[in-house]
């Protein structure tokens, strides 16, 4: 095997690693930090402070009854939780999480491909995920799944426009769609103390970004699609056990993809402005590598804090604002960063 | 050196629009006719892009060759955009009448 | 060696997928199919050196447009015709008659160059996308915002084709 599909296959292998933990780490994070906040205990049987819940929650997935209804379309039945793992598993091949590094005399950027098309890969196949919740919810034979799915689909498409823009406003002033590039022109700080983060210039387009992630992700507040009082559990009423657990782990690795991103592009990725990023390549990728899932944590930790403090959305209060309130916000961003760019100030 | 002739393109896109050709004529349900349409449309953007790639080839002039990209672009905007009609103007024909037989939608003929 | 096997996977999808839309009962499969081949389509466009467009097609097309589709079968419910009416048989066949005399058409139309049967090599910056967004920008300006018009105007189209007709005002009692 040539050298640069070993380098391919170890870089999708560390993000492989990352991703696949993210479920089980914000499981724990997810009822314990509930439970702070609601002044409760949360789980504290299984092990000490809970830190098995994990562990526990795989064993009853994998071992309980596998119930399949006898009217439901089961060829896209079965193929809705397997589509809706796939685009947070893939959109991951754009993200940076090192700078270029010399593995034995060959230069290696750390990222698992820096195609010419960059963040568009990741939107394109990040699209793809609302034919798993539309399957979902066409192939239950069910009226509640089927409202679910067609709420939850309106709404990420909705959603997505302003993600677009916010994404595009912050690609202007770099001009190219590659996402190592927006890494390196966040490199270095202003007045020696303030790093060059994109959020500074950008906060119109950062807090776009960041309500667009949250109703992408169907989190609260925009979680009305799959929300226990209202339409039963939503598009995966009639799914169990595992194919139940794909859809919960899609949510997160969804959530862990949209931190990464917004970390990314808003907040330097790899890059923190005290660390030294030289020397051996393995030391150089660990570094970057830690401090971007320290970024993407700290993202997931306010996911979770948003969705224990604040009530839902209506579904036309969700629709009304993404299309009268971000797509205008997201416009206005571009406009300005656009005329900021011309200007020569960004 | 290896690489496919762009040969193979083009006869995959003359059979792909000769299917799609097939379900618009012989297909009962609006929505599949419609599906065929937008199949076809799909053959014609791979037969822009070949030709595009052969003028990058041919002719080193980029603004000559990157046309037929240009082309697709406006196709995929203005497919979007019949789609959109085209969709509005089945909920309306269903609307009032509550099929989408191609045969049973027959008012119009003689 | 890797190109030809990757174009023959990938056609041979496109073409599984197309007569799948084509030929099955159930119209939300045939959409389904509609995706696989428009994926196909784009990792064939990548091949070409289109990766711009590959992007585009899933973005816009497979992403949205067919969503579109789905809604509308879905509020539609459009499922298999139960009915089995008269088969137009004559129909059928003169319509793959003329689908297979059109296709055979195109392909031979399609050999008469000789420069499409061989292949070179592609040049850098035939791959960016900074020449086209470029060209799109300054030579074809104008249809760019003649298609942002049209579309304005489809949306206003669709939404004024698709609402519920205004209730008639009732005679006599109040």
């Amino acid at each position: 095997m040539s050298f640069a599909v070993t380098a391919t296959l170890l870089k999708m292998l560390v993000w492989l690693v990352v991703i696949i933990n993210v479920t089980p780490v914000m499981l724990w994070i997810e009822r314990r930090g509930g439970g702070l906040i609601q002044d409760r205990p949360g789980p504290n049987r299984v092990g000490p402070f809970g830190i098995f819940q994990a562990v526990a929650d795989v064993l009853k997935f994998l071992f309980k009854e596998d119930v399949i209804p006898t009217e439901v379309d089961r060829p896209l039945y079965l193929l809705a939780p397997v589509l809706a793992l796939v685009p947070p598993l893939t959109a991951f091949i754009v993200i940076p999480f090192g700078p270029a590094v010399d593995v034995a005399g060959h230069s290696v950027s750390l990222v698992v491909t820096s195609a010419e098309t960059g963040v568009l890969l990741l939107l394109a196949l990040s699209s793809l995920g609302v034919y798993a919740l539309v399957m979902a919810g066409y192939s239950s034979n069910n009226k509640f799944s089927l409202l679910g799915s067609v709420r939850a689909s309106a709404q990420m498409i909705s959603y997505e426009l302003a993600l677009t823009l916010a994404i595009v406003a912050v690609l202007v002033p770099v001009g190219t769609f590659r996402l190592d590039a927006v890494v390196a022109a966040q490199q270095g700080t202003w007045l020696g103390f303030l790093p060059r983060w994109n959020v500074f210039p950008q906060i119109i387009g950062f807090l776009v970004f960041l309500v667009a992630a949250f109703a992408e992700t169907n989190r609260l507040p925009f979680d009305l699609p799959e929300a226990e009082s209202e339409l039963v559990a939503g598009y995966h009423t009639e799914y169990s056990a595992m194919k139940f657990a794909l859809f919960f782990m899609g949510e997160y690795m969804s959530m862990a993809v949209l931190s990464a991103l917004a970390a990314t592009l808003y907040f330097g990725g790899w890059y923190l402005p005290g660390i030294d990023y030289t020397g051996v390549w393995w030391v150089v990728g660990l570094k970057g590598l830690v401090v971007i899932v320290a970024k993407m944590a700290l993202f997931l930790l306010f996911f979770v804090w948003v969705r224990w403090s604040f009530p839902r959305f209506r579904f036309d209060q969700l629709l009304r604002l993404g299309w009268k309130a971000l797509l205008p916000l997201a416009v206005l961003n571009l406009i300005l960063v656009a005329a900021l760019t011309v200007g020569g100030w960004l | 050196m290896s690489g496919v002739p762009l040969y193979f393109y083009l006869a995959l896109a003359a059979v792909l629009f000769g299917i799609g050709t097939i379900g618009a004529l012989t297909r009962r349900n609006g929505i599949t006719i419609f599906l065929s349409i937008e199949l076809m449309l799909n053959s014609v953007n791979l037969t822009l892009v070949t030709y595009s790639r052969l003028l990058a080839q041919r002719a080193h002039d980029l603004g000559v060759a990157l046309t037929g990209q240009v082309i697709v672009f406006f196709v995929l905007a203005v497919a979007a955009a019949e789609a959109a009609v085209g969709l509005a103007l089945f909920i309306a024909v269903y609307r009032n009448r509550r099929t989408v037989d191609m045969n049973r939608i027959n008012l119009m003929r003689w | 060696m890797i190109e030809l096997i990757t174009f023959i996977f990938f056609a041979a999808l496109a073409l599984g997928s197309g007569i799948v839309v084509v030929a099955h009962k159930n119209p939300v499969y045939s959409v389904m199919s509609l995706v696989l081949t428009l994926f196909s389509t784009a990792v064939l466009f990548v091949l070409l050196g289109a990766p711009f467009l590959a992007a585009l097609l899933v973005l816009v097309y497979a992403g949205a447009i067919l969503v579109l589709f789905l809604f509308v079968l879905m509020l539609l419910n459009v499922a298999a015709p139960s009915t089995t009416e008269e088969r137009a048989g004559v129909q059928r066949v003169v319509a793959v008659c003329a689908g297979l005399v059109f296709a055979g058409l195109l392909a031979v139309l399609a050999w008469q160059d000789p420069l499409t049967r061989m292949v070179r090599p592609l040049s850098e910056e035939y791959v960016a996308i900074k020449p086209l967004a470029h060209l799109l920008f300054s030579t074809y300006l104008l249809p760019f915002e003649i298609v942002g018009l049209l579309l304005l105007a489809a949306v206003v189209a669709a939404t004024v084709l698709a609402r519920k007709p205004a209730p008639k005002p009732r005679e006599g009692e109040q």
